[in-house]
């Protein structure tokens, strides 16, 4: 749910962040820069960890577009995150093809492991974790998904998930 | 052992790279149309080859084409569709990660072909790996003189862009993805105008499917004569189909328009039968779109014609005994799947990816995962199957786009063919919470049963 009336941090976009989304504006014909919206967006969320109002109204500016116009496609796509997540979120394919190979399972463990139910955060802000819909690699499930470079972990079981979670729990260590 | 045209090779190290893809006769396709063919001349191949539309819709491409409208003075695009959401499909991501190359030649002969300049390769947003790949394929053909300005010394000008999306089925539906495309929310439009005549930006564009778009590499190679020889009928070519569910060796097999499922399924070249000694309940052929068929169904036609792999065999006895090729992601159920489960998982999919435009859709989906989550649960009424259909009834054909016929033929064939096993989840509620079905009557492969 998205809540524009609560106080929010504002942020600013690093020189180094704005290039990226020139760039990305680049490529298509004048005037038609609002086509960037949903890369920009992905970028955003790359670098804050989900997206903001501020933020939103941010790339509005950038765009030159209202705030609505961001608004309504972040709550539109799935992959927006607006609320924050854990440094880690753990995206499991529950649609059909994963669920004949054990993918509900593999969420109930996660959700066992981890101690906090879908949507919601660790206490140390390592992990969240949610269902997602069918991610396009029914052949190799049960599957997961970790952004922002969303990386696939397939054929999953219970140890290939323990053993991805004290993987990413030693990697935030370092 | 079948031909292959998209993945003959795919297992060859390095074939990622342009260099490795170059040496195994690369980019042929793009020296011969651009320096030896003109556009009309490629639409003609391309029709004459039969090729048809491989995202599920199965529309003649050659045709799609044509009706590419040409006004003077006006942009011409082409996108290319990899949104990839259809569950059981995966043959898109599979070729995109494996032979990247093969879609970006695909993209210079078709855009070259349609006379666009600007193209762009459209990409559901969870597929961010393959868009570092096919970025990193297009900065190397780039670097090769294959796109840019003047490709190849022919005056021809192509930049060729990825897209990400941002997670939501409906932009494979190509207005949909259109809109998306223009920063805006994936709402599909109401047809006509049809993208061919108003489409990205308002200007004319084609939008065409991964695969279909590779296909025309072999056809510009070979000819389009040559490639129809292959197939059956009007099912010409190869077709990527995306193995998956409960079969022994899941995966992108290329097949042969024509191979009889029986051996798709059993065959050792193909999905070597059904995991862990189990036997065969169910397959959805063609995405979960398409209507789910019990095994004897799918193994056999109603005439007790084998049935083979192709867009007329699968659609054999229309909807009430047939299903559809559509996009080729294969689904085997063995016999522990619950019908009943299953389809209360497509109808959340659908509830959750209806976008909300059109009330048949956007009210009718939410209506069937409830009340199938009632029955999946242990608290249906023997109404319920009569409901169902009734509320499916209402979706198809009565929205802008064909998500609701997608959400409603999943549950109607469901129920079509398995209404046994819905009932017995209502009169023995309990029971059906602890444990499944299970194969009763539907038939085992192996010994087909003589009720049809």
């Amino acid at each position: 749910m998205l809540r524009v009336d609560e106080a929010q941090e504002p942020v600013e976009f690093s020189p180094a962040l704005i290039s990226k989304f020139d760039e990305i504006v680049s490529r298509y014909p004048q005037g038609k820069q609002k086509s960037g919206l949903l890369p920009i967006l992905h970028l955003v969320q790359a670098e804050f960890g989900w997206v903001s109002a501020p933020a939103m109204d941010k790339v509005a500016e950038y765009l030159s577009i209202l705030p609505i116009e961001v608004y309504e496609v972040a709550t539109f796509y799935t992959m927006y995150f607006l609320r924050p997540q854990g440094k880690y979120v753990l995206e499991v394919c529950r649609t059909s093809g994963c669920c004949l190979v054990g993918a509900e399972k593999i969420m109930d463990h996660i959700e066992e492991t981890l101690g906090v139910k879908e949507g919601e955060v660790t206490p140390d802000g390592l992990f969240s974790w949610r269902g997602v819909e069918c991610l396009a690699a029914c052949g190799f499930g049960p599957v997961l998904q970790i952004g922002p470079e969303y990386t696939f972990y397939e054929n999953l079981t219970n140890e290939s998930v323990d053993k991805l979670i004290s993987d990413l729990k030693a990697k935030a260590k370092n | 052992m079948g031909r292959k045209l998209l993945l003959e090779h795919i297992n060859v190290p390095g074939i990622n790279t342009f260099d490795v893809y170059r040496s195994k006769g690369g980019y042929a396709s793009v020296e011969k149309a651009l320096k030896t063919m003109s556009p009309e001349a490629i639409v003609e191949e391309v029709k004459k080859s039969g090729l048809r539309g491989r995202g599920g819709a199965g529309f003649p491409t050659g045709m799609k084409w044509s009706f590419l409208a040409k006004p003077e003075g006006v942009a011409r695009y082409l996108v290319c569709n990899g949104d990839e959401s259809e569950p059981g499909t995966f043959k898109d991501r599979y070729l995109m990660t494996y032979i990247p190359h093969l879609l970006i030649e695909g993209m210079i002969v078709s855009s070259f072909a349609l006379g666009a300049n600007t193209s762009y390769i459209y990409l559901r947003g969870e597929m961010m790996p393959q868009v570092r790949i096919l970025e990193k394929a297009i900065a190397e053909a780039k670097a090769k003189g294959f796109l840019g300005k003047n490709i190849l010394g022919t005056g021809y000008d192509l930049e060729l862009y990825v897209q990400p999306g941002g997670g939501a089925y409906i932009c494979g539906e190509e207005t949909a993805l259109l809109e998306s495309l223009e920063g805006k929310r994936g709402n599909p439009r109401i047809k006509p105008p049809f993208p061919a005549i108003a489409g990205l930006y308002g200007c004319p564009t084609v939008v065409n499917n991964v695969e279909s778009i590779a296909a025309v590499v072999p056809i510009i190679n070979e000819g389009g004569d040559e490639y129809a020889k292959i197939g059956i009928g009007r099912s010409t070519g190869t077709k990527l189909i995306s193995a998956g569910g409960n079969l022994k060796k899941p995966g992108v097999y290329e097949i042969e328009l024509g191979v009889p499922v029986e051996e798709f399924i059993y065959s050792d070249e193909y999905c070597g039968g059904i995991a862990n000694g189990k036997r065969l309940k169910a397959v959805v052929a063609g995405g979960s779109s398409v209507p789910i068929l019990p095994a004897n169904l799918i193994l056999k036609t109603i005439n007790n014609e084998a049935r083979l792999m192709s867009y007329e065999s699968l659609s054999d006895g229309g909807f009430v005994s047939g299903t559809m090729l559509g996009s080729g992601g294969f689904i085997a159920y063995d016999e522990d799947a619950c019908i009943v489960r299953n389809t209360w998982n497509f109808a959340r999919f659908y509830h959750h990816e209806s976008c909300g435009q059109c009330s048949p859709c956007r009210e009718g989906t939410g209506w069937m995962e409830k009340v199938l989550h009632r029955l999946e649960y242990g608290h249906g009424k023997m109404s319920d199957m009569d409901l169902l259909v009734d509320v499916s009834k209402k979706i198809e054909g009565n929205t802008i786009c064909p998500l609701g016929d997608a959400a409603a033929w999943p549950v109607a064939s469901a129920i079509r063919h398995f209404r046994d096993e819905f009932e017995w989840h209502v009169t023995n509620a309990s029971e059906a919470t602890s444990r499944n079905y299970g194969l009763a009557h539907y038939a085992d492969p192996l010994k087909v049963a003589e009720t049809a």
